[in-house]
């Protein structure tokens, strides 16, 4: 990176200043600045909350500033905004591999920056997202044991989200996903460390695993569809894609595609399709669809703050923004299948939303449902409706959940709406936020989630409504959603009413106040398994009693009036349609448009893709008559019924109802099913292996000690025998000449003179007769 | 009483040994033969009187007799004055410091049992004899003249001529002086190496020393 | 009689002399051992001169060896009566201090 510093930048730009590419280089690396600060110096650093915080609103304020560039360049022509060579369909890019090793075979792999509207929108919702977590967690976190750390978690994933949205090839893009993926598994565990806390110290530990296991088997999907797309071969180009841009991807897609149909073909090539289903499997793991959905209920074990960006606004809306940048490259099969799973998910999520009585467990459930709708929508061709949702959805569900949050925490850490109620003049920040938002969600007009909610519905309609485009799944999709939509606005309104209204059944102790999260005593779930939380009980977590419930300090109630406002607002500002509710012209419509999102393909999109004048309006008109009149209405009415003026049917419903009550409040069982169909045989599989293990190889690896010991008792018998012999021999060898050559030193004279006789003898023996 | 009877056989033996040699020396050169019989018996019956005799003196007198035997032997070969010295000198002088010593040191009874190296004693004695009948057997013995006829100069008797040696410049008057200094030599030594040490004056336990001869 | 029989003589009585040292066990033997075989050599010195060129040398010989063999005589008892007095016994196996 210290080529960035540099005069001389091998990049490829041409007249983008220089300073607004340094702030977006700056976005991200803020809030890594701030991690890395924070974990190396730890408790030292003076106010490292408060830093982190500051710099997550700096680039918060560049990425706000840089999106408001984006929209009014869209709403002007001419405006020099985005670089000629966006257009044209290039980042900046930088071709690290081919410039550090010079290798030749790395030129296509680049690094580098894609800034066009959906990435600038992206970026701001992220950016002001993350910053009004930073600020809630101030106050909801405080006095927690590991404060610091958690704020340097939080910072590290800003990072890379941001950079996320920033990446222009999908080599990093995958990077900063697996990054994010790592975050979330540290953060949902962040009460894990906590062995005081049992209730959370178990749910804890198990859920982060459960969310990185299972968002893992998407990553996978995800890592082969992207090196198919890299890598494959074209049977009609004769060559593959070979670079991991984007701009390269899709006009690869182009060229495929269109070699293949003027080769005879009809559609897409089939290798097309596969990679695509794989990379749609990412987007199934990240963004909780049906079956990889499993974790993100559970992943409630993790803060508050944590549950609203990640699992609400940021991380799993990485899998539809995935959906995003890979759109041209899905096939008609593809886009059916994610049409079918998106609104099978959306309708499915709902339905248990309806029963569930932990708070944020509605909450986690009506983000799945949502994530469903968006998903459906890219399905059915309406790309940008679905990113439209993506970033209202950013915005309301992070407030709602951290209004959630507010909530369990004035009431000490009850989590169960039963034991709620009458919080409404008790907390009114909260619940003036909370409403927002839940009209909002709901799809009432002039509220954010109405214009996106009507866009989804339009480009479902207009799927049906087109003259070749009369399919089942479209059908099916449509109606799906519409009776999601209705489901929706039952259960949000169920939770208010319940929340906030009628009287406050929670136990009221005094002398509790101002406490951490992780100074509990026993909650009286010590034995409750966490791995499936069952519907007898509730499956909620107890707080323990304590004063009445007070409002929220300044930094969540901030957060939280932030976000409500964009909450009511993301939608249709500032365009003039804000009066003219029947043509609304929400600025998202006209920032991301076909041809802005893919300006070097936009033209084989707008063919695949545009609707005409005549379906669009038709689609229109029943969406939002549909909306206005049927959906929102039915839904706040029936929950209003239900819970304010016949408290009772409720309980004689779901008796009615019986086992088809038990079965959606369990979640159709799908944990259990999943525990006994994959979790159960991999352990099994692990202890068989573990058995090999010890058996077999540590059988094999003691064999070869007892081999050497043997050996070495060899070695050993022979060093004494034979070497020991041999020394010894050599010593009595020795011994034996001194004992023999001791016998001719007597002492005695005449034995002398006897050997000195002898061997004159000798010697005259031999030389006379010699 | 076995003892008298070895020792009466053993003389009897070596007498009749004696007469052997003497008739053998008579039947081979007459008269001659049986001076020179006689003196070689008289040396070699001496030596092994010496070494067979139990008591010390009687073995210093049988060496006398081998002196005796000797000094016989010199004469018939011609070396009168060599006889007279060997007489004078061994008999009169190195035979009395022998006895001197005898006197001197404690009577040994003299086991007849063999020493340990008695073998080893028996095969040095006998590889020297055995060595020197090869020798003798290998040369050649061209003797001048039998003895008793005088060869040679006679111009001056032995003792003359030994005397003119030891003078003459040309002869022996150097070892004659170096004969001269080591008997100084050795005569001063002899003393100093006999003297009684001062340890054995004061406390003089005088152990049987005088023990006399039997 | 020839050179022969003085030799034969010499030889026994060199023999004798060997015989008288290394057998018996008082060291006025191994004297008297000595003296034999230094008359053993004067008998053939002078036997050998005679048989010779009856001349002067051997003879000279013979009489320097008498002389000294009594020095070494002398020299030789007062040596044996020191080891005497040392050891307090005639039989040189006694004194075996050199002993290993």
């Amino acid at each position: 990176m210290a080529f960035l510093l540099t005069q001389e930048l091998p990049v490829e730009h041409g007249g983008f200043g220089g300073f607004e590419y340094a702030l977006l280089l700056a976005v991200p690396l803020i809030p890594l600045l701030g991690y890395a600060l924070q974990m190396s110096l730890r408790k030292k650093l003076p106010w490292g909350d408060k830093l982190l915080t500051l710099g997550m609103g700096v680039s918060m304020a560049i990425t706000v500033f840089m999106a408001f560039k984006a929209i009014a360049a869209s709403h002007h022509e001419g405006f020099q905004f985005f670089h000629e060579s966006a257009r044209a369909g290039h980042g900046w890019s930088f071709k690290w591999l081919y410039h550090a090793l010079d290798w030749d075979a790395a030129k296509n792999i680049s690094v580098g920056i894609l800034y066009d509207p959906l990435g600038a929108v992206m970026l701001a919702v992220v950016g002001i997202v993350a910053f009004c977590v930073h600020l809630f967690s101030q106050g909801y976190m405080h006095g927690d044991k590991r404060y610091n750390i958690f704020f340097a978690n939080i910072s590290l994933f800003s990072f890379a989200m941001l950079g996320l949205v920033l990446s222009d090839n999908i080599l990093f893009f995958f990077i900063f996903w697996e990054l994010m993926g790592f975050m979330s598994y540290s953060l949902i565990g962040h009460f894990s460390h906590d062995p005081d806390n049992p209730y959370f110290h178990r749910w804890a530990s198990w859920a982060s695993k459960k969310a990185f296991m299972t968002t893992r088997v998407g990553d996978v999907l995800l890592l082969i569809g992207i090196l198919m797309f890299f890598g494959w071969t074209d049977p009609e180009l004769g060559r593959s894609c070979a670079s991991f841009r984007f701009t390269d991807l899709w006009a690869f897609s182009q060229e495929a595609v269109q070699a293949h149909q003027a080769a005879g073909g009809v559609g897409f090539p089939t290798w097309m399709t596969v990679a695509g289903l794989f990379t749609f499997g990412g987007t199934v793991g990240k963004s909780a669809q049906f079956p990889l959905h499993i974790w993100l209920p559970d992943a409630m074990a993790g803060p508050t703050p944590v549950s609203a960006m990640i699992h609400a606004a940021t991380m799993v809306a990485a899998g539809v923004f995935l959906l995003g940048r890979m759109f041209p490259m899905f096939s008609p099969e593809v886009l059916i299948v994610v049409t079918a799973v998106g609104a099978t998910t959306a309708l499915f999520a709902a339905t248990i939303g309806m029963t569930a009585w932990d708070l944020k467990a509605v909450l986690a459930w009506s983000t799945i449902s949502q994530l469903g709708f968006m998903v459906a929508a890219v399905g059915l061709g309406g790309v940008t409706a679905g990113m439209f949702h993506m970033t209202t959805h950013a915005f309301f569900k992070a407030c709602l959940f951290l209004s959630a949050g507010a909530v369990i925490h004035a009431c000490h850490h009850e989590q169960d709406m039963r034991k709620m109620g009458g919080l409404r003049k008790r907390l009114p920040i909260t619940f003036a936020c909370m409403l927002i938002c839940t009209l909002a969600i709901a799809g009432v007009p002039f509220f954010s989630g109405f214009y996106s909610k009507d866009m989804i519905l339009l480009s479902g309609w207009a799927a049906i409504l087109e003259p070749d485009g009369f399919t089942g799944w479209s059908v099916y999709a449509t109606a799906a959603l519409s009776l999601a939509a209705i489901l929706t606005a039952f259960y949000m309104f169920r939770m208010v009413f319940l929340t906030f209204f009628g009287t406050y059944k929670g136990e009221i102790v005094e002398g509790h106040h101002g406490h951490g999260h992780d100074d509990h005593g026993d909650h009286g779930h010590d034995d409750h398994h966490h791995e499936i939380v069952h519907a007898e009980d509730g499956g909620v977590a107890h707080g323990h009693g304590g004063p009445m419930p007070k409002e929220v300090g300044w930094q969540m109630a901030t957060a939280l009036v932030i976000l409500a406002f964009l909450g009511f607002f993301a939608g249709d500002f500032p365009s003039l349609g804000w009066f003219n509710i029947y043509h609304p012209h929400p600025w998202f419509e006209s920032l991301a448009t076909l041809e802005s999102l893919y300006p070097n393909v936009s033209g084989w999109m707008v063919e695949r893709f545009e609707v005409s004048e005549h379906v669009e309006h038709m689609a229109h008109a029943r969406a939002f008559w549909g909306s206005v009149l049927v959906i929102a209405p039915a839904g706040i009415l029936a929950a209003w019924f239900l819970y304010m003026r016949r408290k009772d049917l409720p309980a004689k419903i779901t008796g009615a109802l019986g086992i088809v009550y038990e079965t959606v409040a369990n979640r159709y069982y799908i944990d259990e099913f999943v525990k006994a169909a994959v979790i159960a045989p991999t352990f099994a599989l692990a202890k068989l292996l573990k058995l090999i293990d010890e058996k077999i190889v540590d059988g094999f690896v003691l064999l070869v000690g007892a081999v050497n010991r043997l050996l070495g008792g060899f070695m050993a018998a022979f060093d004494r025998v034979v070497v020991d012999g041999i020394v010894n021999a050599v010593g009595l060898v020795s011994q034996t000449f001194g004992a023999v050559s001791r016998l001719l030193q007597t002492g005695r004279v005449q034995q002398y003179a006897a050997f000195a006789f002898g061997g004159g003898l000798l010697a005259a023996a031999w030389l006379i007769l010699s | 009483m076995s003892e008298t009877l070895l020792q009466r056989a053993f003389y009897g033996v070596l007498g009749l040994v004696t007469l052997a040699a003497l008739g053998w020396g008579a039947a081979t050169a007459g008269p001659a033969g049986v001076a020179f019989a006689l003196f070689a018996a008289l040396t070699l019956g001496g030596g092994v009187m010496c070494i067979w005799e139990r008591s010390v003196v009687r073995s210093a007198f049988a060496l006398m007799a081998t002196f005796c035997g000797i000094a016989g032997l010199f004469i018939l070969l011609e070396s009168d004055f060599l006889a007279m010295a060997q007489l004078l000198i061994y008999v009169g002088g190195i035979l009395v410091l022998i006895l001197f010593g005898v006197m001197l040191t404690p009577p040994d009874l003299g086991e007849r049992s063999l020493p340990r190296i008695g073998l080893g004693a028996a095969f040095v004695g006998g590889g020297t004899l055995w060595i020197a009948a090869k020798v003798a057997a290998s040369a050649n013995w061209a003797t001048d003249s039998a003895p008793g006829e005088p060869t040679g100069n006679e111009a001056f008797s032995t003792a003359e001529r030994v005397g003119v040696g030891f003078l003459d410049a040309n002869g022996y008057v150097v070892a004659f002086e170096l004969a001269a200094v080591v008997l100084t030599v050795a005569l001063v030594a002899a003393v100093y190496i006999a003297r009684r040490k001062r340890a054995d004056l004061v406390a003089e336990p005088e152990s049987g020393t005088m023990g006399g001869s039997r | 009689m020839g050179l022969g029989a003085y030799v034969a003589v010499s030889a026994a009585l060199f023999a004798l002399g060997i015989i008288c040292i290394l057998v018996r066990r008082n060291v006025l033997y191994v004297l008297m051992g000595i003296e034999m075989i230094l008359n053993a050599a004067n008998i053939n010195f002078v036997a050998f001169n005679r048989f010779g060129d009856n001349g002067l040398d051997g003879r000279m010989f013979a009489i320097f060896t008498i002389i000294l063999a009594a020095a070494e005589a002398a020299v030789a008892l007062a040596i044996v009566l020191n080891v005497f007095h040392l050891f307090n016994s005639v039989k040189p196996s006694e004194a075996d201090l050199l002993r290993e």
